[in-house]
């Protein structure tokens, strides 16, 4: 059982580019953390480097409070699923998952029970005598998470281990990773681009962009009061709208032409700043009543998703969209008529994008 | 299938099976000639179709040899012949793999010194350096040995570049995984890249079987003592007989079928393994 | 050179595992390679008791020989002979196995056998068919026939033992190319109404050529060096220098003539004859990897 600490850690490669930027993170002990952000931002580099895949440039990395800056990817006590898995091609699912036991040193029998207990927890039992090959893609996936438990290391390593499922049974095992992790109560990273991973999967939400941490937080938390523009518009789907604004008294914001909505009491901007307002789809309804915090747009088309629907309107070429449970009558080119509450605006400065209030 | 396209179908078949005997041809009169008798040849009616005399001469040029004509048995130069072609094959085998897994998954200095100088050997047949190459070899005293005959031949790069090759194509994050699995480089070698590139290596085996098989020039120059002839080069001694006025013919074909029964026979045998070698060798 | 981007940290252990191959390099290549070229700076005197240094002169003097001029001109006759004689014929045969949709396995197996058999038993077959007395292609031909006598009939009997071999490598290289070719790339020219020559001229050849050009270096660089044993076996050089190659040139000059010094020059030579096609080789095969 072990927190992973970073301190300063940053990551250049002989031509000159940085890949990390300099991160400080603390993953506490038991932790499933999931670190999330657009390709190339640098999560699987930051992951590799806490495997001692890589190594960092500067900073150091400490597992269970022990300093692991020298010590090979073997000596960290780490696991990791990888996100094409893996496997080893020409060794049958048992031996797959005894040979970093075997490399260890394990007798023979305790070899046997671990891989056992292991395959009984993820209903592997009846696959031990196979090749990699002779399994569908959501065994492969469960060989590899079985050759990480195996082990009882004392961090496990995700790298984009779902990317490969289709959209069903990544789903499924979201929840099947989620609760293994939580029985085994072994501290976790998990890396992924999917936005809806990171949320459904997370107790500690690491979002990076370009080398950098942008925020870390609960995943509700940073949903709900991100720390920028640019972790609003990461998280979420669809993705937040965004309208270019001008903060008036008593924290309205006017939107010209649009109209104007109120700001909550936490996203005051000065009189007159230039803002951009940020408002989640689904924290848009139909204006009722004549009041002052209103949107007037054109419907232009609804998108059906059966339970609710997307409803995407605009004005002067500035759209929005809606996502709604309610049936309305949507017809395209209809006036629409839209509010948020205040406490749902959020303010961002134009220049740099980070949350206001 | 209408008729048109039947008939070209038939034709296309007959023009490949025509091509194919064509092929034969060589190799079927000189089988048609180690069935015949010495007097044929004198007679000058060898023809197209074998005589009654093939089992008596093959086992004349076999085992007993004919000492009247100088033929010694054919079967010691056989087994001298396969063992050039399983050092040869094994020998390179056994010094590229090694090589070709330093240069591809380690960073050591001089990594691109050593690689240029391997990689110029592809260069240089042995037949460029032929000479220079029987002095060292006389030099170190490996004239009529096995090392004389089989280690100039090894020094070639091409199996290190084929088992480069395929270790490239091996996934990193299998590396990865044996590198959290705590196994070290020999033991990812041994576990891991071996069994993986099993079928490259037996691929390899193949093509460099038959090559050693068939050298010629080499074991003609390092070998004086005839326990060390290939039946390549016992061969050619006798067809220079034969040529002189001899009238050996039907054993010198049926020593040429000896010769070239085995390589045929791998070849025929393990074609899918023999045509992945040489297509990805060249590659 | 690109190693793996992951790579394991050892020093020593890489110099161990690759130590044995560059032993090996060293001493039957670097060494020898290193000799011969000292050695074709060196003249020997006539007793073979001490040689001087003469720089460039075996160079000079090789060039001047007309006799080498001779063995350039028959080597390279040789060589494009035996090229294009197995590349027409390979080409031929894949095309029509590619057409076979039933059997190509079989064809690939009809006619990929004759590789295996060694050059110089290539060589020993075809001087028994054309032996001028007694060959049964000899006697077809009729009492015209003497390749022990007729300097072209002995060329061509080695052009034929050598592209007989070389048939089977090229064939199965264009078959392994036809094959790769997209067949719905085929079947939009069969859409287009383009007949089968047609298509075959104006849509598989143009996308084999490729490989057809590597095929052409590598057939010249059999027929430079690899033949030896097919000439050796059978002619010897002759009658004449009519059948003296480069290679066999070094050979004589090296061990029956003991001229060590030209023969070194002339095994220079054939270096940068191969340096050369290599280059163009390995230019060929990366413009491959970019197409």
């Amino acid at each position: 059982m072990a927190g992973v600490t970073l301190r300063g850690v940053k990551k250049r490669y002989p031509g000159g580019f940085e890949a990390i930027k300099g991160i400080d993170l603390d993953v506490p002990d038991g932790d499933l953390c999931v670190f999330v952000g657009p390709s190339g931002c640098g999560k699987s580099t930051l992951l590799r480097i806490v495997a001692g895949l890589e190594t960092a440039s500067e900073g150091t990395v400490a597992i269970g409070g022990r300093d692991v800056g020298a010590l090979g990817p073997a000596e960290r006590d780490v696991a990791m699923v990888f996100q094409n898995y893996a496997l080893y091609p020409h060794m049958s699912v048992f031996d797959n998952m005894a040979y970093g036991l075997r490399n260890r040193g394990a007798a023979r029998p305790e070899i046997e029970a671990r891989v056992a207990e292991a395959a009984a927890m993820l209903d592997l039992s009846a696959l031990l005598a196979r090749k990699p090959r002779e399994l569908s893609g959501g065994q492969r996936q469960r060989v590899a998470m079985g050759r990480a438990i195996v082990r009882k290391p004392a961090l496990f390593l995700f790298d984009e281990p779902l990317s490969n499922l289709d959209a069903k049974l990544r789903a499924r095992m979201r929840v099947e990773i989620r609760a293994l992790q939580r029985r085994l109560g072994t501290t976790a990273i998990h890396v992924t681009h999917d936005q809806l991973e990171a949320m459904t999967m997370a107790d500690t939400l690491v979002v990076l962009n370009a080398g950098r941490v942008e925020q870390v937080g609960k995943p509700a938390d940073v949903y709900a009061r991100p720390a920028n523009r640019f972790v609003a518009g990461f998280l979420g789907s669809p993705e937040m709208n965004f309208l270019d604004g001008e903060a008036g008294p008593d924290g309205r914001i006017d939107f010209g032409a649009l109209g104007s909505l109120s700001a909550g009491a936490g996203a005051r901007a000065p009189v007159s700043r230039k803002v951009v307002a940020g408002i989640r789809p689904e924290n848009l309804a139909p204006a009722e009543g004549d009041g002052p915090d209103r949107l007037s747009l054109t419907v232009d088309f609804v998108e059906e998703l059966g339970a609710a629907r997307l409803v995407y309107a605009s004005r002067e070429g500035r759209r929005v969209v809606v996502h709604t449970a309610a049936h309305g009558g949507w017809a395209p080119g209809a006036p629409l008529a839209l509010t948020a509450a205040a406490g749902d605006v959020r303010l961002f400065d134009p220049q740099g994008g980070a949350a206001l209030g | 299938m209408p008729p048109r396209a039947n008939l070209r179908a038939i034709a296309l078949h007959a023009a490949l099976i025509l091509g194919a005997a064509a092929l034969a041809v060589p190799i079927w009169l000189a089988f048609v000639a180690a069935t015949r008798a010495s007097a044929d040849f004198v007679a000058g009616d060898v023809g197209w179709l074998p005589g009654p005399h093939g089992f008596a001469n093959f086992w004349t040029v076999l085992a007993a040899g004919d000492s009247a004509d100088g033929l010694p048995p054919a079967w010691p130069m056989l087994l001298t012949t396969l063992v050039v072609a399983l050092l040869i094959a094994l020998g390179k085998i056994a010094v590229s793999l090694p090589a070709a897994f330093a240069v591809t998954y380690f960073r050591f200095p001089f990594r691109s010194l050593a690689f240029w100088t391997i990689f110029l050997t592809l260069m240089l047949p042995v037949e460029v350096r032929i000479v220079p190459t029987f002095q060292v070899v006389a030099d170190l005293g490996l004239l009529n040995s096995w090392a004389g005959l089989s280690l100039p031949l090894i020094a070639s790069a091409t199996a290190t570049f084929l088992f480069r090759q395929t270790f490239m194509s091996v996934p990193d994050e299998l590396t990865e995984a044996a590198r959290i699995d705590a196994a070290g480089p020999l033991r990812f070698f041994f576990d891991v890249l071996l069994p993986l590139s099993r079928t490259n290596v037996a691929a390899l085996f193949v093509i460099l079987f038959i090559y050693g098989w068939n050298q010629y020039l080499w074991p003609l120059m390092v070998t004086t003592e005839p326990r060390f002839y290939t039946i390549v080069v016992g061969i050619q001694r006798l067809a220079l007989a034969a040529d002189e006025g001899t009238a050996v013919w039907h054993y010198v074909m049926a020593t040429a079928i000896l010769a070239l029964v085995p390589p045929v026979a791998v070849v025929v045998g393990m074609r899918k393994l023999f045509v992945r070698g040489l297509v990805e060798t060249e590659k | 050179m690109q190693a793996k981007r992951v790579v394991f940290p050892h020093r020593l252990l890489p110099a161990l595992l690759v130590a044995p191959q560059l032993a090996v390099t060293a001493v039957f290549f670097l060494w020898p390679a290193a000799e011969a070229l000292w050695q074709s700076t060196l003249r020997e005197d006539a007793f073979g008791l001490k040689s001087t240094f003469v720089g460039l002169a075996n160079f000079r003097d090789l060039f001047a020989d007309p006799d080498y001029l001779v063995v350039i001109g028959t080597t390279l006759v040789f060589s494009f002979a035996v090229a294009g004689l197995s590349l027409a014929l390979g080409l031929a045969a894949a095309a029509l196995a590619d057409r076979a949709r039933k059997g190509a396995l079989l064809y690939q197996t009809l006619f990929v056998w004759p590789y295996a058999v060694a050059p110089a038993v290539a060589g020993v077959i075809f001087l028994y068919l054309f032996e001028p007395s007694l060959g049964p292609l000899a006697r077809a031909v009729g009492p015209a026939w003497n390749h022990k006598l007729i300097g072209w009939q002995a060329l061509s009997m080695v052009v034929m033992a050598a592209s007989w071999k070389q048939v089977a490598y090229d064939f199965l290289f264009f078959l392994a190319a036809l094959q790769s070719i997209p067949r719905s790339l085929m079947e939009a020219a069969e859409i287009d109404a383009a007949g089968p020559f047609r298509r075959f001229f104006t849509v598989s050849l143009p996308l084999i050529a490729p490989t057809g050009f590597f095929l052409l270096v590598v057939n010249l660089i059999y027929a430079f060096f690899e033949t030896f044993g097919v000439i050796h076996a059978t002619t010897l050089g002759g009658p004449g220098l009519s059948t003296t190659t480069m290679v066999f040139r070094v050979f004589r000059d090296g061990f029956i003539d003991q001229r060590l010094g030209a023969s070194a020059a002339e095994s220079v030579v054939l270096l940068l004859v191969v340096a050369a096609l290599t280059v163009v080789q390995f230019r060929f095969v990366e413009r491959k990897v970019h197409y």
